[in-house]
Parts: structure tokens; C-alpha cells; sequence
């Protein structure tokens, strides 16, 4: 049966992949391939947010997604300022909420959050009338990383659909994992999550993908996704040793078949989760989704800010 | 002992359908009560009122002393009589420890110009409750505890456990306990299951409880001392209680509102006002829940009513403490929720409330009948309200409930024989 949809109207904010709908994810991607051409000229700064402020608040160490958020907002002309928690009132114990409401009081347009605790950015999309961004809050969402991927990935095999990703390592303490896995379940990809039992959550399954305790099981994927392996899971017994971890879940070029392509979020260790050789492969689109992750975050920021709706009246009147 | 301020008692009369399930009774009556005792009851009271025996909360949290600035005797007795209750029990977690005879005649002395409703406090099970030595329980008993718990954090040691409860033979008190292992809930803030994994909250499996749960009961079987068990969550929990019920293990239960209503889909909003210890859990556990309380292997209903300041709970769900306010809410809650889509008899809801509680911690029950104390709840089942933050009596506001539209009210309260809270 066919039924007539009118497209979802953009989000106010973006807090995590489970608000969007599948033809806000195409949008976001389609505007972000179309603003990649941008990146080939010689001036590479676009007019579209011109007088328009994004804050990045920054409560956890961040080299790409801080580096890649800022450049997104300079190259669309918007003004830009980012808090990072050290060195900040947030080191002499103000709380989120003060911190919020304090730049709040300069009506930025955009508020990018990392923060280690979940649901710090709903926190401050309620105390804000700006458009909040979550760039990961604890283990639960890191939703322009699965945009990027997602884009990743159809650049580099021209589709989405029906294809098969293989998620590996610790997808428990992983945002990048769930963001990811429900992004690939909303344009049509398979996923299957493969690691220890003690690193895959049972509860995922609900989700739709496969879980699988096999290297063997990453065989038949499209794309192998690599997972950080932290060292500190050791300590808490998730495994036993980092040794053990990659001789049953390293990605070595033994495992890896031809024509499969490898990604990860970085940042690398490079010998536990995956093999240099890989790392450095023809096969690896590591700095792909570096690349990707600017025009997306361009178009994340665009698709806010030129179509979404505004917090409230009074502030609509102003504008 | 309970304790509340001193005062006047009160003549009044109180019209309506009578129901006290635990007497047998449901039909339209006119009580009167002079000086705070039942003078009469005769029949014809012409009202839509229902009028039952008032409620008891075994499992409370006055937060005195320590952090008065989130409740007080006074404040949080005020709210008790809000929600219709005529007596209410306090946890000992507080700052300090309730571990003394000192801290618990401070804290009865307090009680004596403060509280609304008669106050129960049950003292530590362990020195500071740090789960180390033995509290001096002849002592605190007879200084007049209501119990003994480590409310807040389990009794981790077996071995402690079990001289807990054959020390506390000496006295006529049971302990209340709060099962968690804790290495299993670690890091935990949300139900270990499908909504966990999803959003990547810390889990909190059931077996945190019930393993906990199952070594208690079998401690208290081996020991012959009667034990209850605080807050039960899980469905496994409900099965090792029925397993030691069938086994003649003396032992009794209590459940929340908020895990009778809610599940762990709740937590998806990510408000800090569905967090709480044990955490919500998934829809078989809150169907085991119900049908326990139906039955009743789970006899009481209580609020675990924990209230936090503001700026506590106005911090991301992950970095916020476990806890919900519950006692002016918790009638109308269950009537909301349970009553109304038959899933509770009105009559079941009333008697967990009241009898269960009290004949679970050995307190008077309250009961209506010529010449007893007058402890009496008036309850207006179709008067439906907001739960709004600036309508609690309580010094807190973390409420579950909050913005919900609740149908059932309570117009007035009869507690110790004097009105305490009249709409």
C-alpha cells in the first residue's frame, strides 16, 4: 500500500539519531554532498550564516570534533566562540546550568555540546531557546559521528540500502556504536555487532541488528567499523587482557576480504583494535570520514539554522 | 514508637462510603469523633466521599538530620498528612547516622514539637551503616526505634547480616532491608535491559537485587527471624520472596507507586525525576509487582519518598541522585493508575496502605470502630488536579508526577485523632 507523507519538518535540535526520521537524514546528507563542492574552491567561505553566533561548549577533550565543528561554522560565516570546561567557571564548580544560562543570556543561534554525562544536552536545549547540538554526552549519542559515517559510506560505495556493516569492540561504553547502529537501521543497512559477550549488549538486538561473539561473523559485511578499545576496560574485567582482545577481535588484513571497506572514529590504537597495516590500507576511510565530518557538520548547522523552527514567538519577531 | 507534637484532640464527623477491608466494612456511614476518639458510627452518611482507615508509610525519608534543607519533621509530616497518612516511618541515612541512642532521642524530642503525623524512626543495622560493627540495637530500642535498616546502602557482609539478625532477637524489632549487591549494580542508573543498551545508561540488572534478595531470605529462614524487604523491584525478587513465603520464611515486602506505574521506557525522557534505587524495571517485572500485590506476598505499599533540593536534581540524568518524592501523591497515583483500569481493587490499594504496612512493622492498625483512636483518610475519588511543583507541602518538588493530570483526591485526614489536613 502506498501512502502520500509530507516530509518531517527539521528538528529544532539534534540530541540524538532516534529524533530523526529517514528523509531528515537524507536531507542533511544530500545538503552536505552539495556543500562538499564548496570545499574544492579557492575561497572556501560561504556567506550562509553571516551574523549568526554558534557556541561550542566543550566539557570533555576533543581534537576532531572540536577542530571539525568550529571549521563547519567558520566556512559557513557564522561567529564563533567555544568554551572548553578547563580554565573556564565550570573549573571553580559552576554547574551546567548557570554555565548554560549564562551564554544563553548572548542569544547564540547554535549551542554544540560534548559533555561525559548523559543527557547534558537536553539539559541545556530545556534552559536555552538555542539550537542545541549534541556532539556526545556519556555513552549515549554522538549523532553527527553516524551522519558522517553514513555519508562516509555512501560516497565511498555510492549507497546505503541494503547494505551490511559489521560494528566491532566495545559497543557497551560506545556513542559512536548506537548513534551508528540506529542510523544504519533508518536508511536500510544491516548491522551486526560483533565482539565479547561482556562488550555487546544483549539489549540491542531490540534495535534489529545481529550480535555476534565471532570475528568470522564480520566475513559477508560491506563495512567493517572499528571500535576504540579502551584500556581501562581491563581493570573492570570486560576482558581479560588487551592481548587476548585483539588475537579474537583484531582487525588484521587476514580478516579483512577484498572489496570491504574499514572505518573508525578514531582516535586509533593502533595494534590492539586494528592492525597498522589495515589502518594504513587502501581499504581504510579513516581520513574520508575526518573530511566528511566537516560538510557534515556544515550541513547539520544549515539545516537548523535556515529551516528549523524557532523557540518562541518573541524570538521569532526579533529575527 | 511513634511520636508526634503535642496537641489537642479534635471532635469531628466524616460522611460517606466507609470501606476498611481489613474490618469487612464498606458502606455508607456518619462517623463521629470527639476528642480525637470514634464516638460513633451510624448509618446514612450521604456523601460521594470514600472514607477509610488512614495510611501508613513504612519507608520514608525525613532527611533530619543533615540536609533539612530538603525536608524536615515538620515539612515532610505535613506532606504525610496531605497524602492522608496517619503515621509514617523515617530512614536512619541521614547526617549523622541515625546509629545512636543520642541521634535518635534528638531526633524523637524533635518529633515531639514538630510532627504532624505520629513519626516512626528506625535506626542503623550497622555503625554508621558502614556495614562494620553492630549498632547497639537493646539500646536504640529501647530508646524507641521502629525498626532496624542500612537503608540507602545494602548490608554487603553475609556474615554481619546473619549476627544482625540473631543479635536483634533482644529486642521486639524486625529489620528492613535494601537488597543490592553491588558489585553487580556498579555504575548502574537505569534497569539493565533494552532501554539501557539503547541509550547507554550505566545498567543495573535485576540479579543486583535479587541475588541479594534470595541470600537475605535464606539467612532469615536459617536464623528464624522475621525480616522485610525494602522497595522489591524484580520479578526474581517476587519468585524467591514466594519461594520463601511458601517455605514459612517470616517475611514481608513493600513495593513503590512509581514501580507499580511506571517501567523503564520512562527513562527515555531522560528526566532526572525517573531515576531512582532500584531503578524502574521492565513491563514483567511491574506485572509480577501488581499480581504480588493483589495477592498478597507483597503486602505494603510504601513511598520511599526521597526528596532532593532543586539544584540536584537540575543537573544531566547521569550526575543525578537516585530518589523521587511520593507521599502527597501516592494515592492518587495508584487510583489513576491502578484503581481506574481495574488492574486494583479499591479495597486491595487501601488495605496495602494501611493494615499491611502497620501489621509489617507491628503498629497499631488503624481501624474504625467505636472508641478506638481516630486515624481516618476522606478521599474524593473524582476531584481530578495537576501535580504541580508549587502545590507540595513537602520542601521538595522531585516529583515523577509532575504535570500529570491525577484523578482522587484526598479532602481530609483524621491522624492520632486530630485533623491534620482538611482541603
Amino acid at each position: 500500500m502506498s501512502e502520500l507523507r509530507i516530509p518531517p519538518a527539521p528538528k529544532r535540535h539534534l540530541l540524538s539519531i532516534a529524533d530523526l526520521e529517514r528523509a531528515d537524514v537524507e536531507r542533511i546528507l544530500d545538503t552536505a554532498h552539495s556543500l562538499a563542492a564548496s570545499l574544492d574552491r579557492e575561497v572556501k567561505r560561504l556567506p550562509t550564516l553571516r551574523g549568526r553566533t554558534v557556541v561550542h561548549l566543550f566539557y570533555e577533550s576533543s581534537t576532531r570534533t572540536l577542530s571539525s565543528f568550529e571549521l563547519a561554522a567558520k566556512r559557513l560565516s557564522a561567529d564563533t566562540m567555544s568554551i572548553r570546561s578547563a580554565g573556564s567557571s565550570v573549573d571553580k564548580g559552576e554547574s551546567l546550568k548557570d554555565t548554560a544560562l549564562t551564554l544563553a543570556a548572548y542569544e547564540p543561534d547554535v549551542i554544540v555540546v560534548r559533555h561525559p554525562s548523559i543527557g547534558a544536552p537536553k539539559l541545556v536545549s530545556e534552559l536555552t531557546d538555542a539550537h542545541v547540538v549534541n556532539a556526545g554526552d556519556g555513552k549515549h549519542q554522538h549523532p553527527t559521528q553516524a551522519l558522517l559515517d553514513l555519508y562516509t559510506i555512501r560516497e565511498a560505495l555510492g549507497r546505503l540500502e541494503g547494505l551490511r556493516v559489521a560494528i566491532v569492540g566495545d559497543v557497551l561504553h560506545s556513542r559512536v556504536a548506537r548513534s551508528l547502529v540506529q542510523a544504519l537501521a533508518l536508511v536500510g543497512s544491516e548491522s551486526v555487532l560483533v565482539g565479547p559477550p561482556t562488550l555487546v549488549p544483549r539489549g540491542l538486538g531490540a534495535l534489529g541488528c545481529e550480535l555476534s561473539h565471532d570475528i568470522d561473523a564480520i566475513a559477508d559485511a560491506d563495512v567493517v567499523y572499528v571500535l576504540r578499545m579502551q584500556r581501562e576496560r581491563m581493570g573492570e574485567a570486560f576482558v581479560p587482557s588487551l592481548r587476548e582482545y585483539t588475537a579474537l577481535y583484531g582487525i588484521t588484513p587476514a580478516r579483512v576480504r577484498e572489496g570491504q571497506v574499514v572505518m573508525h572514529a578514531g582516535p586509533m590504537n593502533r595494534g590492539v583494535e586494528i592492525d597498522p597495516r589495515v589502518a594504513d590500507s587502501d581499504a581504510a576511510l579513516v581520513t574520508d570520514q575526518v573530511r566528511a565530518g566537516l560538510v557534515v557538520r556544515m550541513a547539520v548547522l544549515y539545516d537548523l539554522l535556515t529551516a528549523a523552527p524557532v523557540a518562541s514567538r518573541e524570538r521569532a519577531e526579533v529575527v | 514508637m511513634l511520636v508526634v507534637r503535642n496537641g489537642r484532640s479534635d471532635s469531628t464527623t466524616l460522611s460517606g462510603r466507609v470501606v476498611a477491608p481489613a474490618q469487612g466494612i464498606d458502606e455508607s456511614l456518619h462517623i463521629t469523633v470527639t476528642e480525637g476518639v470514634i464516638s460513633a458510627i451510624e448509618p446514612g452518611g450521604a456523601s460521594s466521599l470514600v472514607i477509610a482507615p488512614a495510611f501508613v508509610d513504612p519507608h520514608v525519608h525525613l532527611r533530619t538530620p543533615g540536609r533539612e534543607d530538603e525536608e524536615t519533621i515538620g515539612s515532610g509530616t505535613q506532606a504525610a498528612a496531605a497524602g492522608g497518612y496517619c503515621a509514617v516511618l523515617a530512614m536512619p541515612n541521614t547526617d549523622p547516622v541515625v546509629d545512636s541512642a543520642t541521634v535518635l532521642g534528638a531526633l524523637l524530642e524533635e518529633a515531639r514539637t514538630t510532627a504532624l503525623v505520629p513519626t516512626g524512626f528506625m535506626a542503623a543495622i550497622s555503625k554508621g551503616q558502614l556495614g562494620e560493627g553492630l549498632t547497639e540495637m537493646a539500646e536504640l530500642a529501647s530508646a524507641g526505634a521502629a525498626a532496624f535498616t542500612d537503608d540507602g546502602r545494602p548490608v554487603v557482609s553475609a556474615g554481619l547480616l546473619r549476627r544482625a539478625l540473631q543479635y536483634s532477637a533482644v529486642t521486639a524489632l524486625r529489620l528492613a532491608l535494601h537488597c543490592e549487591e553491588p558489585s553487580l549494580s556498579r555504575g548502574g542508573h537505569v534497569h539493565e535491559g533494552i532501554v539501557s543498551a539503547e541509550l547507554g545508561l550505566g545498567p543495573y540488572p535485576s540479579t543486583a537485587e535479587s541475588v541479594m534478595v534470595e541470600r537475605d531470605l535464606s539467612l532469615a529462614g536459617a536464623e528464624a527471624r522475621p525480616v522485610h524487604l525494602m522497595h522489591v523491584s524484580a520479578v526474581e525478587s517476587v519468585e524467591a520472596l514466594d519461594r520463601a513465603l511458601a517455605g514459612g520464611i517470616q517475611a514481608t515486602a513493600e513495593v513503590t507507586p512509581h514501580h507499580l506505574v511506571l517501567t523503564d521506557e520512562a527513562v527515555r525522557s531522560l528526566d532526572p525525576n525517573v531515576k531512582m534505587n532500584p531503578p524502574l524495571r521492565a513491563a514483567e517485572d511491574r506485572e509480577s509487582l501488581r499480581d504480588a500485590l493483589r495477592r498478597g506476598a507483597i503486602s505494603c505499599i510504601a513511598t520511599d519518598h526521597a526528596p532532593h533540593a532543586r539544584q540536584e536534581k537540575d543537573v544531566p540524568f547521569e550526575e543525578a541522585p537516585f530518589g523521587v518524592t511520593g507521599l502527597e501523591t501516592a494515592f492518587a497515583a495508584l487510583n489513576t493508575h491502578l484503581v481506574e483500569p481495574g488492574i486494583v481493587s479499591l479495597e486491595t490499594l487501601l488495605e496495602r496502605m494501611s493494615s499491611g504496612p502497620a501489621r509489617a512493622f507491628g503498629l497499631e492498625e488503624p481501624r474504625i470502630e467505636v472508641g478506638a483512636r481516630a486515624n481516618l483518610v476522606a478521599l474524593d475519588l473524582d476531584a481530578e488536579w495537576t501535580v504541580a511543583e508549587d502545590g507540595f507541602h513537602s520542601l521538595s518538588a522531585n516529583s515523577w508526577l509532575l504535570g500529570e493530570m491525577l484523578r482522587g483526591r484526598v479532602v481530609k485526614t483524621v491522624a492520632d485523632g486530630r485533623v491534620v489536613f482538611e482541603t
